[in-house]
């Protein structure tokens, strides 16, 4: 090996060598700032979190002492089972729901868009260029008991006065599933608009009709989008706790919700902690999923 | 390996042959498309008729009248962008004619959608298809058409066994190189056994050999099973050699059509002449006619001859080119006697070079033009140098003329192959 060196190298192994070491050194300089910023803003407080979880605190002071105490999790479990089973009903319907709205929309820009495609992406996006909270609470209004929609209802005695939306499941659901659309939307715009359309072309000429080819090539090519739009509308939705407080009423409380209140009013650190470990498993397992179903580099094109 | 395949092959057509009679019932009652489309089961003719496509107000295609026959293997040639994939498309029903009729044995296509049509493409970007694997894609045309499982699986084998690509079924297409995808395209398209073929250079990523045996696994394919090809190549030898007819297309338009040796040997226009081989070309004007034979002064003085029933309808201008092609042009010492029937044009050799199979000489001739002459190494001809004078001479009967461009076109997309 070292005879097949060209002899003009033999005399520079020392500055060689420093640029080598320099050229390995650099993608890890490269990534130093994005590496320190999730180490210090994403890492640090997933660690804090977690073992906050197995402390116990005092609900009077707030301190916390490191207990290890792995109860925790089976306690909040049983504590608050039903919330996590209602917080998993209303994702997944809204998610459901979403997809069911959003496929439509994303196919016929994708497909019948035509130069105009970025014009229509930006009519569905407009309205979520206002704050989360705020367009919540404008669904509240527009949902109110004898707001604009229910309130004309009524009055021309379609709904009975005694009629309302806003507690209900269903306004929870609602303002989920109009909430989280643009993260079903977008995924399945992108998975449609990267299909090539000469290999439609070529179902076609090989007797494929336009049923056909939907089933046979476009649906299985839009499958890794679909999931992913489920990903990314599923698990945020899951920790929501917005729409819960500002639509929802009391007896369809989120798991979002109860660790709200276990930080900001119970202060307890420990339990809200826990529970937050175990929806952050729930997605992971999620994410986990989809990389084995459906392989990991294909979830980094929707993200 | 090579004799295996064929052998494989040759009991292949004949049981497809057999099948085929066969199966045509369940077939066009069951299957989706083919009940629809059109019923005779040998291969069909296409027709072109005034068909015109546009883009943003240019024409992709202009006017195409073009009649290809039943069984026939014929060639589209020409420079890129001159509408030979447009009008492919518009036959496969990817595209709708801005004018005009398509016809597909004998029947109106122009509104038929792909599916409908008993054609089957080679697409020259293959499209095949990402999520499934090489069987599958074969197998795509076959299991729309509802054939039985065992058939299918005898067919795509066979196909596969056929394109070189026997043990490829599992890979997925993103797995395969470039000709092999190639390949998976061709079989995709040919184990259907379509009435008509069209192969959008099917053949540009195979390298010499394999492109050879494919060539004649087409033919063979194409002569046992009788289907239409309508083939479009950059390759003018692949053009050539497989073509029953070709033709050669310029801006949308067909410029030259028929056999290869009338298309090569006698072509009408300049652009065919310089498209297809190469010619030297000299500007004149017609002199005069007598009996069969044509005198042309050329511009740079002197006259030649040609046969008088090659001069093309020139719609009153006597202005033409003469041209020749530069293997028919013989090299005799400057002393020599030129033999009867014969055109000549001295001149003195400016650049000789050996190409191996032969020597290549560029002679700046008296008229002040240059030509160029083409010598198979046979070894026992004038091998003259550069600053020798010579005799160029050809027979009366290679000579061909054309109507010349107008001044204003140049032919700079022409590719020499
Ligand atoms: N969809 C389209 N929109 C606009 N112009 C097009 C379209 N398809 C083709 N053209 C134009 O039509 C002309 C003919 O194109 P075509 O693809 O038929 O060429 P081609 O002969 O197949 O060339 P090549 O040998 O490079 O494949 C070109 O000038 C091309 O730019
Ligand atoms: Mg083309």
């Amino acid at each position: 090996m070292e005879q097949l060196v060209p002899p003009d190298h033999a005399g520079g192994v020392a500055p060689r060598r420093t640029r080598r070491v320099g050229r390995a050194l650099a993608p890890y300089l490269l990534s130093l700032p994005s590496g320190l910023w999730l180490l210090l803003l994403f890492l640090v407080p997933l660690v804090l979190m977690l073992s906050l979880s197995l402390k116990t605190c005092s609900p009077s002071t707030g301190a916390c002492v490191m207990a290890w105490h792995w109860g925790e999790f089976s306690s909040e479990m049983s504590l608050y089972h039903q919330e996590f089973i209602t917080s998993l009903y209303f994702a997944a319907a809204a998610t459901v729901v979403d997809l069911i709205i959003s496929f439509p929309i994303a196919y016929w820009i994708a497909f019948y868009g035509g130069r105009r495609k970025n014009f229509f992406l930006l009519m569905l996006l407009v309205p979520f260029f206002v704050s989360f909270v705020i367009r919540t609470i404008v669904w509240e209004f527009v949902l109110s008991n004898n707001g604009v929609i229910l309130g004309a209802l009524k009055h021309i005695h379609l709904l009975p006065s005694g009629f309302h939306i806003l507690g209900t499941s269903y306004a929870v659901m609602a303002g989920l599933a109009y909430n989280y659309l643009p993260f079903t939307a977008l995924p399945l715009y992108v998975a449609l608009e990267r299909i090539d359309r000469r290999v439609l072309e070529a179902a076609y000429d090989l007797y494929a009709t336009k049923r056909v080819g939907f089933m046979k090539v476009i649906m299985p090519l839009a499958v890794p989008g679909i999931f992913a739009a489920f990903l990314l509308t599923f698990i945020p939705m899951f920790g929501d706790y917005v729409n819960q407080e500002i639509l929802g009423g009391t007896s369809n409380t989120m798991i979002g919700t109860v660790i709200q209140n276990q930080f900001l009013v119970t202060l307890d650190y420990a339990g809200g902690a826990s529970l937050s470990a175990i929806l952050l498993v729930v997605a992971l397992l999620g994410i986990f999923l989809y990389a084995r179903l459906l392989g990991s580099r294909t979830i980094e094109q929707y993200l | 390996m090579a004799s295996a395949t064929q052998k494989a092959v040759g009991g292949t057509y004949m049981s497809i042959g057999a099948t085929k009679a066969t199966e045509s019932k369940p077939r066009g009652a069951r299957g989706p498309g083919r009940a629809g489309r059109i019923a005779n089961l040998e291969s069909a003719d296409v027709e072109f008729i005034n068909v015109t496509k546009t883009f943003n107000d240019a024409n992709a295609v202009d006017d195409l009248n073009l009649r290809v026959e039943a069984g026939e293997f014929f060639s589209l040639l020409g420079p890129s962008g001159c509408g030979k994939t447009t009008s492919l498309r518009m036959l496969g029903g990817f595209e709708d004619p801005t004018k005009g009729r398509i016809l597909l044995g004998g029947q109106d296509v122009t509104n038929l959608p792909p599916y409908r049509r008993d054609v089957n493409t080679v697409f020259q970007s293959y499209a095949l298809f990402p999520h499934l694997n090489v069987y599958e894609n074969v197998a795509f045309g076959l299991r729309r058409q509802r054939i039985e499982k065992n058939e299918i699986k005898r067919r795509v084998g066979e196909m596969l066994e056929i394109v070189d690509l026997p043990n490829y079924e599992k890979r997925q297409s993103s797995q395969l190189s470039g000709g092999q995808q190639q390949r998976v395209a061709l079989a995709r398209a040919l184990v259907n056994q379509p009435k008509l073929l069209l192969l959008d250079e099917p053949m540009s990523a195979l390298d010499a050999k394999l492109r050879r045996q494919m060539q004649i696994e087409l033919k063979r394919i194409q002569t046992q099973v009788g289907i239409t090809f309508l083939y479009v190549t950059h390759d003018q030898e692949e053009a050539m050699t497989m073509s029953d007819r070709l033709a050669v297309m310029w801006h949308g338009r067909i410029e030259g059509m028929g056999t290869p040796k009338d298309v090569y040997d006698s072509p009408t226009t300049e652009f065919v002449a310089s498209f297809l081989g190469a010619s030297n070309l000299l500007a004149g004007s017609i002199v005069s006619t007598s009996g069969s034979r044509t005198t042309i002064a050329i511009d740079g003085g002197g006259t030649i001859v040609v046969p008088a029933d090659h001069v093309p309808d020139l719609g009153g201008s006597t202005a033409v080119k003469v041209g020749v092609r530069p293997e028919k042009i013989g090299i005799l010492p400057a002393d020599a006697v030129v033999a009867s029937d014969h055109n000549s044009i001295g001149g003195r050799v400016r650049v000789s070079t050996f190409t191996g199979v032969g020597n290549q000489y560029i002679v700046e001739t008296n008229l002040g033009v240059e030509v160029t002459a083409y010598a198979q190494n046979i070894g026992h001809q004038l091998a003259p140098r550069s600053g020798d004078e010579v005799i160029l001479s050809w027979p009366v009967e290679h000579t061909f003329t054309v109507k010349p461009l107008p001044t204003t076109v140049e032919i700079n997309e022409t590719e020499g192959d």
